[in-house]
């Protein structure tokens, strides 16, 4: 199945039935799988008139409680960014994707991570964050989409996949795991009161700072849970390394054959690979940083996940970077030869 | 003793903030009066926007969501594709609806979007101070236009129910005003006729109601309301301009 499709349908059988989107390349299969799926399955497939219009019907629905979500390529989260603050400040869960391209600008339509500092750091205006989960498989991209639901719900906040061109049109066998969906209650949601309960409110605005200061410091109380519990990251060969790339979504299949040529010619490199970027594994690298001799970044980007990686790091060990943007794709032969620059130094 | 006038019960106790004239107090009474006539109170999700009636989450009793500025038709497009069975209404100013939101607006009305939308139109941007709105008439001295609005490099106000009534989606597009008893009977009876096109599935249904703006415009409360008369009506007709049971004018 192709990594798109295979999304597609992981939401639907995580419960999602609203779909609200905007035509946008290299995300387009997920709305034309949406498109043709939903409306026979009583789900809504809505096409918007902007991806401005399509993040706030998310955030609509979001606010009865359905699960609901949205897909874009980079340009179109941009302009998603105003949404994803009032649904991260209304505390509403709901799944946004990215299928990564080339930028900045219109950029290009070709495989890109260049939108890691959006994902992570500032994907709207004000103090917030989002889950951001970053598959490097189809099979992750699926089984992703089951967690990014559930843990949106339970943390009453917006999740998003990161993903780019290249999984999105890569075609790999899939399975669909047995259990599926996870509804919880939602007390807050605006259903219509029914005559039951007093009327709920979905707000972000709080005119007196101490309202919102408050608001604010309970929204990152529960930031400090979801980091001490949500955090998903795979380690290879990283016991005895001397050298430890990390890199995520696609690169770190790139990363992972440059390793494997790198171990068959007696280098001691391992690798890891964050899942989740938001809550950053910083624990496991900061770890890895007590025991190797240095690090490599490797991303599709001009190096933006390497900050988080320094971070953690903490000065313990030289971080190095190397990456190929605006839609370049690292070859394992590239990745190779900078491990071996860098273990020329180490030794 | 006979109760012959009270607050209608889908008004919260909550004081309005409102300026003393501002008739949005009017208008936020009428729709809570509809709410509670055809008994819909319970099942309803109001979208309140950003400007003046920014607070409407805290004045009206049913459940209530607030919308970035603008967006206000698009968020109301989420709940009622979710909840087609509830009753969903936007209440937008003029800055909201007719610049920053006018994509939504004409969208949510194209599609048919079966919603209601409260639109105050009152010529000005109250909330941050009295700058030119989409709205404002030519000539009109605001903060941002402070000769006058120069139709020459500030545009023309825009007609909303016009516009929305050129668009097959749009089920009623009626404006009314709130400046005499007559008019503000005739806008409770649009109101209704808009949530009750609602829950009849007919589609996209906007009020549009001229309003004042007494502190924004630099007029007493009743000088505002003749100036609405003399300049907004002439520039503004009322009228149903549509309405797909057939008694557009």
């Amino acid at each position: 199945m192709k990594g798109n499709e295979a999304l597609a349908e992981a939401a639907i059988r995580a419960g999602c039935r609203h779909f609200f989107g905007y035509p946008i390349t290299p995300q387009t299969e997920v709305s034309a799988y949406m498109a043709k799926r939903m409306p026979k399955i009583g789900g809504t497939f809505l096409q918007a008139e902007s991806e401005v219009a399509a993040i706030n019907m998310v955030l609509g629905a979001a606010s009865t409680g359905k699960r609901v979500m949205t897909s874009s390529s980079s340009p179109g989260i941009s302009l998603k960014s105003e949404g994803i603050s009032y649904i991260a400040g209304s505390d509403l869960p709901c799944l946004i994707v990215n299928v990564m391209r080339g930028g900045p600008g219109l950029g290009g339509i070709q495989p890109s991570q260049a939108d890691y500092w959006q994902a992570t750091h500032a994907s709207g205006h004000g103090d917030f964050f989002n889950l951001v989960f970053a598959p490097s498989t189809i099979q992750e991209m699926v089984n992703l989409t089951f967690t990014a639901f559930d843990l949106a719900d339970k943390y009453r906040m917006p999740a998003m996949i990161l993903a780019d061109g290249m999984l999105g049109q890569m075609m790999e066998p899939v399975e669909f795991p047995e259990v599926q969906a996870h509804p919880i209650e939602k007390p807050w949601a605006t259903t219509g009161h029914g005559g039951k309960r007093p009327h709920n409110i979905v707000n972000s605005l709080y005119l007196k700072p101490e309202d919102l200061e408050d608001l604010v410091r309970q929204r990152f109380a529960r930031y400090e849970v979801v980091k001490e519990n949500e955090v998903l990251v795979e380690s290879q060969y990283t016991e005895d390394a001397d050298i430890v790339v990390v890199a995520y979504g696609a690169t770190a299949r790139i990363v992972n054959s440059a390793v494997k040529s790198a171990r068959a010619k007696g280098l001691k490199v391992g690798v890891i690979r964050p899942i989740t970027l938001w809550p950053f594994p910083e624990k496991v690298i900061a770890q890895a940083a007590d025991s190797c001799k240095a690090m490599l970044c490797v991303e599709m980007s001009m190096g933006q996940m390497v900050d988080d990686v320094r971070l953690a790091a903490n000065g313990k060990v030289p971080v190095h970077f190397f990456g190929r943007t605006g839609g370049v794709i690292p070859t394992p032969a590239e990745v190779l030869a900078e491990i071996e620059k860098i273990a020329g130094g180490v030794q | 003793m006979a109760i012959v006038f009270q607050k209608p019960k889908a008004l919260t106790d909550a004081v309005f903030h409102y300026c003393p004239g501002c008739t949005h107090g009017i208008i936020h009474r009428l729709v809570a009066e509809v709410l509670d006539e055809l008994q819909i109170e319970d099942k309803a999700v109001g979208i309140a926007p950003v400007g003046c009636a920014v607070m409407a989450y805290d004045y009206f009793t049913c459940d209530m969501i607030e919308a970035p500025h603008g967006r206000a038709p698009a968020v109301a497009t989420g709940v009622k594709r979710a909840l087609p069975d509830g009753v969903v209404f936007t209440y937008q100013g003029d800055g909201d609806l007719a610049a920053i939101g006018t994509a939504e607006t004409v969208h949510a009305a194209t599609r048919g979007e079966n919603i209601t939308v409260i639109f105050v139109n009152n010529a000005i941007y109250g909330m941050t101070g009295g700058q030119m709105a989409p709205t404002s008439l030519p000539g009109q001295i605001t903060q941002t236009t402070p000769y006058g609005r120069d139709t020459s490099t500030a545009g023309y106000p825009v007609r909303v129910c016009e516009m929305l009534s050129t668009l097959s989606g749009t089920a009623l597009a009626q404006r009314v005003a709130v400046d005499s008893v007559p008019h503000v009977k005739e806008a409770k009876k649009a109101i209704k006729k808009a949530f009750q096109n609602q829950i009849d599935k007919k589609g996209f249904s906007i009020v549009e109601i001229l309003s004042s703006c007494p502190t924004n415009w630099g007029l007493s409360p009743v000088e505002a309301l003749d100036w609405l008369r003399e300049n907004m009506l002439p520039y503004y007709p009322l009228g149903v301009y549509k309405d797909i049971d057939g008694e557009a004018k």
